[in-house]
């Protein structure tokens, strides 16, 4: 594979420029998608370091409240931890730029631009993306977003505080809350930026998927990697445009004197001069990309760990169209599901049982996706790379988080369990964990073919497991914390008598986060240090079927030295009895007589 | 300090120096490749499943066991419903919980890899997937049945001879109203809210409306004086002048919303602007054992939420839209406190909404009491009127309004 050089892909005639590339133009503003993928990741990883930091410097005042921590004063400085003791205000700014990262800038930007970016041309059979130049905007949109938002920590009045949800009118009004200042604007346009490269980047993989196919790779014969990252490339293009708009509004509220929101406001002393707006349509606008935004986060690891599983189970996914309608199903579901965030906001109860009735009909295709991940697994041969120990962590933390989702799905539970610890437990399991294991497993398993050398597995398997066991125990007491009534966003609970048998756990929660924390570290040394030091890779180090591990190691424009392959079978025929090897990658013809699926 | 960041940053740097020593070892010593998964690596991962499942099995246990009966009986006759549902639900989701578990973990340790051995090359079953599909399918319809059954009962209409309280929330606190002997609530408007001149509330009387529009003119008076002032002056800067402005527009404007206001009829052929008079605002919500109460949620600055975690009720307070949650205590504070062993026990309301730093501060107590306490604590609680009484300079002069107030029908 050694021969396939860079100069041969350049000598192939496909429409891209035959000069050397510059420094700026390879590694800056690079029209690659491989390179673009890396970008992503690196910032990804960039930002969630930081919000991994920021639930620390919380977890300190949740888990010890009132101790003094010189970290939390050498961190946030006098202003927002004198004597080490964090403020009231940093800590609910803390609490939402934490959110904000996680849910955006991680699990969005991060999850479906490094993996959409690098698997969907290569998977698809595609020279590139169907426009490189859009996929170039969509990073550095990303990125300037991404500086916006850390900057807005730094700013007078701090960041953005009243959640990662901003409801006005908290958001809206400045004399609410000092977060509701300038931090409250830099993250509105930081939004705009974000949703800006969302856009850019869910346009390009749509019409990449759709139209790019190599010869052969039929929608059905299509890796569930890329049904995943397809539907929620459309639910993105669907639902983000909302999110803007919801946006837009608020930003007049904020600035230019309209009422969208706002009505029949006292606040610090003065009657606003608003009237006829309704706080509540913001969190229509807000949840109606808000709930599809969920399944973009889970959907691409739903669909990273679906050939992890399949690949490392050397045997074929269990109910390929099953899983494929699952997705669909869920994709289209998750439009019609956003009023279960608001039953408690006095809307009509009829409406909320309109909600109770779709949201829990999404138990039905998730559940068939986690039953279909066991099957696979189930008379397989599985391997276990650390890939897929983060694949089947993610179907544990997907049912596990699922399942408390049953109870606040259904309205009458939720009102006594709504914005407690309870909800904050589940959605930090089923779609924190389940999406940051895929987001692992993704990058244990592409490694390879985004720097051509491999993770260290000692250090990896490690990693797995303090990574489980700890966000296991910082999640799962949460559910207890909840059900007794403990609200969540709250800077401390020793007011309250009745909370005080649960509030032994707040230290335990803690301690795990400390400790799953660090052990994030031995991730980040091996991502950084087998860049540049990792065993060399082979071409197909997996034995996997799908078509990137027909690409060079060493990248090369265009991505196939020749010509395109054409692809003659479905991406699973792992341990096909027709074969004697126990993969058949997607490239090789059938034999005679063979039924091709 | 720096001596601590200094031992933080020497410590990072042997542990780096350890981790590359760990991973040069683990790759030089067997000499094999990355991506060949050894058996011994298989047998680890494959029995840490295992024993990973043994102790979170025991972990969940100890936690439903330890801190399982997570809050008090339900003091409210609908959370006894909610209760029972939420059993039902949480014990049909645990036993989900430890089968699909116990199912993942266990086909992960059973078919750990065997390079002698082959997958099964099974496709599909649209027998188990059917089975799959209903079996959650027909779970879900009950769940579904069960929870709008309970749902409805909870959000019904209320009874017509329920008692109604006002709760009223601001950053950080809350406030409740009563209505007095005509069991009629006073109109109340933001534009109006005073805290200074007692009413916090911003109750429409006669009174207050003059008093307001008064205490408006003296300020657009004021104001407009210190303008024509700074102007002659001449020295003062520009932004000063603009302030002054601006907040002279912005009173008038004031102004012109509460002139703007109509005053009604209410039924009793009495202007609507006197009916607030003899409300009662407290600052501790009472409620007699037995009989339904019907909450009206109103907010004067962000939403809050009206959390009452003992008797399983919550709605949110919205600016501008009121909310309404209906519910009958069935257990009063002293029994409670008996059935709790807890002589400080007291029922309270929370906000859970997150509205600003005090959030987490922000209570309010509410005391369940027969219906003999309850009375009696009502009648000695001080009307309106009464309060605003020891107001003396509350003017009493009203045709400023009958004059200037508009007609915009």
């Amino acid at each position: 594979m050694g021969a396939h050089t860079e100069h041969a892909a350049h000598g192939h005639d496909h429409g891209h420029h035959h000069h050397e590339e510059s420094w700026v133009s390879k590694y800056i503003f690079s029209m690659d998608h491989k390179m673009i993928s890396k970008q992503f990741l690196i910032t990804a990883i960039v930002m969630g370091v930081i919000a991994v930091m920021l639930s620390i410097f919380f977890r300190l005042q949740l888990g010890w409240p009132g101790e003094k921590f010189e970290i939390l004063n050498t961190f946030l400085g006098d202003k927002w931890a004198p004597d080490g003791i964090l403020d009231k205000n940093a800590y609910l700014a803390l609490v939402t730029i934490h959110g904000t990262i996680m849910v955006f800038f991680v699990l969005t930007g991060g999850l479906s631009g490094t993996f959409a970016n690098l698997l969907i041309p290569l998977q698809v059979g595609a020279r590139d993306m169907a426009s490189g130049f859009l996929n170039m905007l969509s990073y550095w949109a990303f990125f300037v977003s991404s500086v916006i938002m850390i900057g807005s920590l730094f700013v007078e009045g701090g960041a953005a505080s009243g959640g990662w949800t901003v409801y006005p009118p908290l958001s809206a009004l400045p004399q609410a809350m000092p977060g509701s200042g300038t931090g409250m604007t830099l993250w509105l346009i930081s939004m705009v930026f974000f949703i800006a490269s969302s856009l850019l980047g869910g346009l390009n993989y749509i019409v990449t998927i759709i139209n790019l196919r190599t010869k052969g790779m039929s929608m059905t014969r299509l890796p569930l990697t890329m049904w995943a990252l397809l539907v929620t490339a459309i639910l993105g293009v669907l639902s983000f445009p909302v999110l803007v708009s919801a946006a837009v509004l608020l930003i007049m509220d904020r600035s230019f004197g309209t009422a969208f929101y706002l009505s029949d406001i006292y606040i610090q002393g003065e009657a606003l001069d608003v009237s006829g707006g309704s706080p509540i349509l913001f969190q229509h606008l807000f949840w109606f990309l808000g709930h599809p935004e969920v399944y973009i986060v889970l959907l691409p690891a739903l669909g990273i760990s679906s050939e992890i599983i399949a690949t490392n189970s050397r045997k074929p996914i269990f109910g390929y169209k099953a899983m494929v309608g699952s997705i669909l199903a869920i994709g289209f579901l998750s439009f019609i599901v956003w009023g279960h965030h608001m039953y408690v906001t006095g809307m009509n109860p009829f409406l909320g049982s309109v909600f109770v009735f779709t949201t829990l009909l999404i138990a039905i295709p998730s559940a068939v996706k986690a039953f279909n991940y066991i099957t696979t697994l189930w008379q397989g041969n599985v391997r276990f790379t650390p890939a897929m120990l983060f694949s089947i962590g993610l179907v544990s933390t997907f049912v596990t988080g699922g399942l408390t989702g049953i109870i606040l799905a259904d309205s009458a539970l939720d009102v006594n369990v709504h914005d407690t610890y309870f909800v904050v437990a589940h959605f930090h399991i089923v779609m924190g964990m389940s999406a940051i294991f895929g987001m692992f497993g993704g990058i244990y398993h592409w490694f390879p073919k985004m720097y051509g050398r491999m993770m260290n597995n000692k250090l990896g398997y490690v990693h797995f497991w303090l990574t489980m066991i700890c966000g296991f125990g910082v999640f799962f007491p949460m559910h207890f914390v909840g059900m007794a009534g403990a609200p969540r966003r709250y800077y401390e609970y020793s007011n309250f008598d009745f909370l005080d048998h649960v509030m032994n756990l707040n230290p335990v929660i803690s301690v795990f986060a400390i400790i799953g924390a660090a052990a994030q570290i031995l991730f980040l040394f091996n991502f950084f240090y087998s860049i540049f030091y990792g065993q060399t890779a082979v071409q197909n180090p997996w034995a996997s079927n799908t078509l990137e591990w027909t690409t060079p190691v060493k990248h090369i424009h265009g991505n196939w030295p020749g010509a395109i392959p054409e692809v003659h079978r479905w991406a699973y025929d792992y341990s096909n009895p027709a074969h004697d090897e126990d993969f058949v990658p997607q490239v090789v013809p059938p034999k005679p007589g063979e039924v091709i699926h | 300090m720096k001596l601590l960041i200094l031992l933080v940053i020497i410590l990072a740097i042997i542990a780096i120096v350890q981790l590359t020593k760990v991973y040069e070892l683990s790759r030089g010593l067997r000499k094999s490749r990355e991506e060949d998964i050894s058996d011994a690596d298989n047998t680890l991962n494959a029995n840490l499943m295992m024993i990973w499942m043994f102790v979170f099995f025991a972990a969940t246990i100890f936690l439903y066991v330890r801190y399982g009966d997570y809050l008090p009986e339900s003091a409210s006759a609908h959370g006894v419903n909610v209760d029972s549902l939420m059993s039902v639900n949480i014990w049909g989701i645990t036993v989900a919980f430890f089968i699909v578990n116990f199912a993942l973990f266990y086909v992960s340790w059973k078919y750990k890899y065997d390079k002698n051995r082959r997958a099964a090359y099974f496709l599909h079953s649209t027998k188990l997937e059917m089975i799959w599909t209903l079996i959650p399918g027909v779970s879900m319809a009950f769940i579904i049945i069960f929870g709008l059954m309970t749902w409805n009962e909870m959000t019904g209409p209320a009874s017509t001879d329920a008692i109604q309280i006002e709760v009223y929330s601001e950053q950080f606190k809350w406030t409740a109203r009563y209505p007095g002997d005509d069991k009629e609530f006073g109109l109340a408007n933001y534009n109006l809210i005073d805290a200074e001149a007692s009413n916090p509330l911003g109750i429409v009387t006669k009174e207050f409306v003059a008093a307001k529009i008064e205490s408006i003119d003296g300020q657009i008076e004021s104001s407009e004086k210190a303008l024509s002032h700074a102007r002659e002056e001449g020295t003062y800067p520009e932004s000063f002048i603009e302030a002054l402005e601006e907040k002279i527009y912005r009173l008038r404007r004031h102004k012109q919303r509460i002139m703007e206001l109509d005053e009604h009829q209410a039924g009793n052929g009495k202007s609507e602007w006197t009916v607030g008079a003899d409300d009662k605002i407290v600052k501790e919500i009472h409620l007699p054992v037995g009989r339904e109460v019907e909450f009206i949620f109103r907010s004067q600055d962000v939403i809050h939420s009206a959390y009452m975690p003992h008797f399983r009720a919550q709605m949110n307070t919205v600016p501008g839209q009121p909310t309404r949650f209906k519910m009958t205590p069935t257990i009063t504070t002293a029994e409670m406190r008996k059935k709790e062993n807890n002589e400080k026990f007291d029922y309270i309301l929370l906000c859970n909404k997150v509205c600003g730093a005090a959030h987490f501060n922000m209570v309010m107590n509410i005391v369940v009491e027969s219906q003999e306490d309850y009375d009696k604590w009502l009648k000695e609680q001080k009307t309106f009127v009464a309060v605003e009484d020891k107001k003396a300079d509350a003017p009493k002069d009203t045709t400023v309004v009958a004059v200037n107030a508009p007609t915009n029908h």
